[in-house]
């Protein structure tokens, strides 16, 4: 394969330490996408707008497709508001609804530790069964292996999921225009927080649930009435800022953000203060930014509020043009500082 | 949400800048102490509030800044000992000591686990008796009484296989330090908040008189710093030097003394090594004779200490007031978050990092002008 296969699997990472993969690979930030941008994109992309969205668009036989693949390694497996199966149906509907498409079909590959409880794994494969009817997908196919004790935690899933886009639906990053107005559909930071208070015991007072959720007939709602829908994303690890960037960086335009417009819910909130992390790179499962034409961002906002997973939407933000693009976040107390990517993970401070 | 959106009000932000600009006669140079008081300052843009002339110069206290590369390489080399569980705070993972970050060694196959509290450490401990559980304990007062209370858990119940590696440093001997020198620029001084509360301010008192220095116990929101900043100015103007408290509603004079009793009963204090700065009397914590079977250094023999490597990095200065992250060569482009130079770059309470991520693409006048 490395024969005159014409790319560079040799290709280093940047860093004095960067010979081995760290957890901050993985974590949504810089470092994964630099990681994709130098092994995974010379080897697989066939063209530069490849692997850039959540889900690849497919011309079959004249009929347009969406495909998508997402891997679920969470820990603790049950959380309140959701747990590892519900997470990766979701995940993956999700995935399939960011690229305008109506989810149909999934897959689920299950990696099993030796010694989990089959206990445990009804009850989560309970849970798929529940989330994928919910969603209005079916799980069709599917694959099982098993991993000595100790080299899994105990359950991990895979979920491949593909969906029909009609004619004319293509939200892309690329698609964003100076002019648009960014919309996102509720409060941010819950599913992060309520993952992390779970894992590590932080006994924080009032239980934060998770906002892990299907998004996909929210947004059909959206494409039924007709609204340009520029882009959808769903700002899942690295948190809204994370995509945002992304976005930006895609679009070649500036974002600009009213922090004041943002919900963050006060135990959210609170867990943050106390923590030190920023509610802005906090994951979210329920949870989509889409970008419109200003002209019908009053009517998008208004079929979101009715919408099932669109209660809290608000408008956040605009798109403006930019000779070098970032994402403007407009303070409460007047001052304005630039979002940037995730530099490897986000960790709690000292005192 | 209590005791956060009262302090970031933007129209008594703006009320108390313009105090401030009413009563500025002259230029001032202050420094905030903590860290998280200078990514406060710099996320809110507290500095660009502040009249011309009057500067904010950030300071030593971001504990992992100052926490010496040869106790990381020390905590490296045992964590990849057979058999070893190394537990420290988040921040103090990814920055790296003269070779690579405790992250990096992880990455390599050590038993190296991010914890909230050294009690977490103890648990641990107590949980897996087989291993031995070491935790590197760094930071100034504030983190120093919980390290205290797990060391005396440890000794109450019996656990012996936990052991610290103990890097704690205090506020007021770095304080006299950078006044002492030929080269300090500091006229007044914000003092930590969240050290204060745990220490009092009684300490400062002397510090104040002595090289006739006013010193505001100041908390970490924007108008906690533009008050604390209002109250320095104003004794500056005045030709007073006191200790003023700002963060009344965390601090009292006397501080917390049971904290303060529990740290005296385990800590004797000792010479430090600051990273960057240099060795400072009287400025660390260490076991006294009492507990020093816990000293990691004595249970595993690591007495070695290196010499940091030489680097373009200008943290020490950084951390002594005399430069600004912007000032450094390196700043933004050999170093940054995911490949810095120093421990200012990487942690959250370092002062590179906080201009990295707030103001890297900012000019001064608050315009974007490039990524």
């Amino acid at each position: 394969m490395t024969e005159g296969s014409g790319f560079p699997l040799t290709c280093p990472l940047p860093g004095g330490e960067g010979d081995v993969i760290e957890l901050a690979h993985g974590g949504g930030g810089l470092l994964m996408h630099r990681l994709i941008d130098r092994v995974f994109r010379p080897a697989f992309a066939t063209s530069p707008s490849d692997l850039v969205h959540d889900g690849a668009v497919l011309d079959i036989g004249g009929a347009r497709f969406a495909f998508t693949t997402d891997s679920y390694v969470v820990r603790p497996l049950f959380f309140p508001g959701g747990d590892i199966g519900s997470l990766a149906v979701n995940g993956t509907v999700n995935d399939l609804a960011m690229c305008g498409a109506h989810p149909l079909f999934l897959s689920a590959g299950f990696i099993l530790e030796e010694g989990l409880p089959i206990e445990q794994l009804h009850k989560v494969v309970a849970s798929m069964r529940a989330a994928a009817g919910a969603a209005g997908v079916k799980l069709v196919t599917g694959d099982t292996k098993v991993v000595e004790h100790g080299k899994g935690d105990g359950l991990y899933v895979n979920t491949a999921g593909i969906g029909s886009l009609r004619s004319g639906i293509a939200p892309a990053p690329q698609q964003v225009r100076p002019g648009d107005a960014v919309l996102l559909n509720g409060d941010i930071g819950r599913h992060g927080i309520a993952v992390l208070a779970a894992r590590e015991g932080l006994g924080l007072e009032g239980e934060i649930a998770s906002d892990t959720a299907p998004l996909a007939a929210t947004i059909m709602e959206l494409i039924d009435a007709g609204i340009d829908l520029h882009c959808l994303r769903d700002p899942t690890r690295g948190g809204l800022a994370t995509t945002l960037v992304e976005i930006a960086e895609a679009a070649q335009v500036d974002i600009h953000i009213d922090e004041s417009a943002l919900a963050i819910s006060e135990p959210v909130r609170g867990a943050c203060e106390i923590l030190g992390l920023d509610p802005l790179y906090v994951a979210n499962e329920g949870r989509f930014v889409v970008f419109v034409p200003s002209n019908a961002a009053e009517r998008a906002l208004s079929i979101l509020c009715r919408a099932e997973q669109g209660a809290g939407a608000a408008v956040i933000g605009q798109v403006e043009s930019s000779k070098s693009p970032s994402v403007v976040l407009h303070g409460l107390i007047g001052a304005a500082r630039v979002l940037d990517m995730l530099s490897g993970e986000q960790f709690p401070r000292i005192c | 949400m209590k005791y956060i959106d009262e302090f970031r009000d933007a129209a008594l932000v703006r009320r108390y800048a313009q105090s401030i600009a009413r009563i500025t006669t002259r230029p001032w140079t202050m420094m905030e102490i903590c860290g998280g008081q200078t990514h406060s300052i710099v996320r809110y843009g507290i500095d660009q509030l502040l009249p011309p002339g009057v500067s904010l110069l950030h300071g030593p206290g971001c504990p992992v800044c100052v926490t010496p590369a040869e106790s990381i390489d020390m905590a490296i080399a045992i964590a990849s000992e057979a058999g070893v569980i190394l537990c420290s705070f988040g921040d103090m993972l990814r920055v790296p000591g003269s070779g690579g970050s405790l992250l990096a060694a992880k990455a390599r196959g050590a038993d190296v686990r991010m914890v909230y509290s050294p009690l977490d450490a103890l648990r641990i401990a107590r949980e897996t008796p087989s291993r031995e559980v070491l935790f590197f304990a760094i930071g100034f007062e504030t983190t120093a009484p919980a390290t205290a209370m797990a060391v005396a858990q440890a000794a109450r119940d019996g656990i012996e296989n936990f052991s610290l590696l103990v890097s704690h440093v205090l506020v007021p001997p770095a304080i006299e330090a950078l006044l002492t020198a030929p080269d300090n620029q500091v006229q007044g001084f914000l003092a930590a908040g969240h050290v204060c509360t745990v220490m009092g301010y009684r300490e400062y008192e002397p510090i104040a008189r002595r090289y006739r220095v006013p010193i505001v116990v100041t908390g970490f929101e924007p108008l906690d710093l533009l008050q604390g900043i209002y109250l320095c100015l104003r004794q500056l103007e005045e030709g007073r030097a006191e200790v003023e408290n700002q963060y009344s509603r965390s601090v009292r004079r006397d501080g917390n003394r049971t904290a303060q009793e529990l740290m005296r009963r385990i800590f004797t204090v000792q010479r430090q090594r600051w990273r960057g700065i240099g060795e400072i009397a009287a400025s660390g914590l260490g076991l006294t004779a009492e507990y020093a079977r816990y000293d990691a250094r004595v249970r595993f023999g690591h007495t070695k200490t290196a010499t940091e490597p030489p680097t373009e990095c200008i943290a020490g200065m950084i951390l002594r007031g005399l430069r600004k992250p912007h000032d450094c060569p390196a700043f933004g482009t050999r170093c940054t978050p995911e490949r810095p130079l120093g421990a200012t770059m990487v942690s959250s309470e370092g002062a590179c990092a906080a201009y990295y991520r707030y103001r890297c693409h900012m000019a001064d006048n608050g315009r974007v002008v490039s990524r």
